[in-house]
């Protein structure tokens, strides 16, 4: 490969990336904190292409020390490495022309629900009727405060709302949400049973929204053992997708 | 060993014509190649869609890299920064000159370099090619990602009631990352490290310099780091979760196991602990295994090591390094964990 083709392809992946970061699209893949940094090394890819073109424009590949390096170097090495190259391609593909969607119930399907981590101290819900919370949120205070934090005053348990997509799960479906901490590499599933009044009619990954109630029935995830809470359904409607898909 | 140090390119070889046939040829491949994958897009996407497995390994795999590019990027920066800007005579000053005691310089010099392992390999390279002594820069190259206060604070949040796996990170890693610097000393062979041709940095201004030392990084170390992604992409789908619970109930095989998926997974060192702690089916030991390993050898790291050192050395670093990394974690965590 030489010094215009790669021009070009570091000049179609900083384009890619910058695409993404611009976009919501990066959301699928990596943390929101990430995008100023993707900003950044977009940028610099495309400075990169630009300079590399202009300067093999100027000069022409008359300075072009790489051409007599793959002639007169030792063998076999020398010759596979600018061929590397061309796999900066693939996540040019995979960014521009696939742009894979979120990890789903596949995913979901394959791994463990998370590993709650126990609080010391729940703090009282939000206002709201019913009260939006994250999944993380409802069933970390169902499993370790067995719900006590998310009922009222006179003490019957308060309407919630959580939303994921569902996923297969061994009593019916779960709604489920994807848990990052870096990028979907290390994607984790939290799963969330459901009773009563359950979604119908949806397959699998379909986007839904709960209102419901806590329920102290559990069931064990049957890849990692962990208890997984259920909620008690009053009402489901599907939904899109939210703009971040993760939690 | 430098590549500074070879004789110059020869002039007379230039203008040559074949070079410039084939130059041409190459964009002609690319742009062809876009051109029908613009084409056949959509029958392309419809049929990934058809297939979950198929569809949760692009997502992978895209993420992979689009978490990698910016700290690849980063690291291939601060590389040319040093191969274009620090002048040679810095690094005799900067470093102890008995290679012996520059060995643990270097490794603890790791902390001040925050980002990943992808960012780590293209600097080592620099440093080597800079007139740093190979088991210095070595050092340096295991340390860094394992060490540095992203790496540590994120493995504080991750293991929020067991805060001794900090320390036990950083103490192992140190420790691995000098072993394998005095074995590098004793064993290693400079002819093992062969440095990809970089163009000729010492005839161009300061400027060309600069941007022909990132585009070549970024072509070489990137294109391996996408072969790594894939590899760990595989993985990522392929590993049934019900043997892992198997393995994790035998305490000796647990560490090793978790050492090998640690090398499979080819997971972000600054991701690595949350992964680990919810792997809790695993003894403490065993995971502090995955982390001691995971910022040293790996699929995507061994591919660009591959690329960047050459074949022959990280075929013999890397397995070493897995050795040492998982037997020093082992070790550690027997003593901090009981």
């Amino acid at each position: 490969m030489n010094r215009q083709a790669q021009g070009v392809i570091l000049l179609l992946l900083g384009g890619a990336i910058l695409k993404a970061s611009f976009t919501d699209m990066f959301l699928r893949y990596v943390k929101e904190g990430l995008r100023p940094f993707l900003i950044a090394a977009g940028t610099m890819l495309v400075l990169a292409a630009v300079t590399t073109i202009l300067y093999d424009l100027k000069y022409g590949s008359a300075l072009d020390t790489e051409c007599a390096e793959e002639e007169h170097g030792d063998h076999g090495h020398q010759h596979k490495e600018p061929r590397i190259g061309w796999m900066l391609l693939a996540p040019v593909l995979g960014l521009l022309l696939v742009a894979p969607p979120a990890l789903g119930a596949f995913a979901a399907d394959k791994s463990g629900t998370v590993v709650l981590q126990e609080q010391a101290a729940f703090p009282p819900l939000p206002d709201g009727d019913p009260v939006q919370i994250s999944v993380l949120d409802y069933a970390t205070r169902a499993i370790f405060d067995k719900g006590a934090s998310m009922k009222d005053a006179k003490g019957t348990d308060r309407k919630v709302q959580i939303s994921g997509f569902l996923s297969p799960g061994p009593d019916g479906q779960f709604v489920t949400r994807m848990m990052l901490s870096c990028c979907a590499a290390d994607a984790r599933p939290l799963k969330v049973a459901m009773a009563g009044n359950r979604p119908a009619g949806l397959a699998d990954d379909a986007w839904v929204e709960i209102t419901g109630r806590y329920s102290p029935k559990t069931v064990k995830d049957p890849v990692n053992g962990q208890d997984i809470p259920y909620i008690e359904v009053l009402d489901w409607k599907a939904i899109d997708p939210p703009r971040n898909q993760y939690e | 060993m430098t590549v500074t140090e070879r004789p110059r390119v020869r002039a007379h070889d230039h203008p040559h014509p074949p070079p410039r046939r084939r130059s041409i040829g190459s964009v002609e491949v690319l742009a062809a190649l876009l051109i029908l994958l613009v084409i056949f897009r959509n029958p392309f996407a419809t049929w990934i869609e058809k297939y979950p497995a198929l569809q949760t390994w692009t997502t992978v795999f895209v993420s992979v890299m689009v978490q990698a590019t910016p700290f690849l990027v980063f690291g291939v920066t601060l590389s040319a920064v040093i191969a274009v800007f620090v002048p040679r005579s810095f690094w005799a000053k900067a470093l102890p000159r008995h290679p012996a005691l520059a060995v643990p310089v270097a490794s603890c010099a790791g902390v001040i370099l925050p980002g990943c392992e992808c960012g780590s390999v293209p600097i080592a390279g620099s440093l080597i090619r800079r007139g740093v002594t190979p088991s210095a820069a070595l050092a340096f190259l295991l340390a860094a990602p394992a060490i540095n206060p992203i790496v540590l604070t994120s493995t504080a949040v991750a293991f929020p009631n067991n805060p001794e796996m900090v320390v036990g990170r950083g103490v192992a890693s140190l420790i691995v990352a000098m072993v394998m610097g005095w074995l590098w000393l004793r064993l290693g062979r400079p002819e093992w490290i062969r440095l990809p041709r970089r163009p000729d940095l010492d005839d161009l201004s300061k400027g060309r310099a600069f941007w022909a030392a990132v585009r070549h990084d970024v072509v070489h170390a990137g294109g391996f780091l996408v072969l790594g992604a894939m590899a760990a992409a595989t993985i990522n789908i392929l590993i049934p979760a019900k043997w892992m619970q198997w393995v994790a109930d035998k305490p000796a095989l647990g560490v090793i196991a978790m050492a090998i998926l640690a090398v499979l997974l080819s997971l972000c060192s600054e991701a690595d602990a949350f992964v680990a702690a919810s792997l809790s089916q695993f003894s403490l030991t065993a995971r502090l295994a995955f982390l001691v390993v995971g910022p040293m050898v790996d699929l995507k790291l061994l591919s660009m090591q591959a690329g960047v050192f050459g074949r022959r050395f990280a075929f013999r670093f890397a397995p070493t390094t897995l050795v040492v990394a998982t037997v020093g974690a082992a070790i550690v965590g027997t003593v901090i964990f009981t």
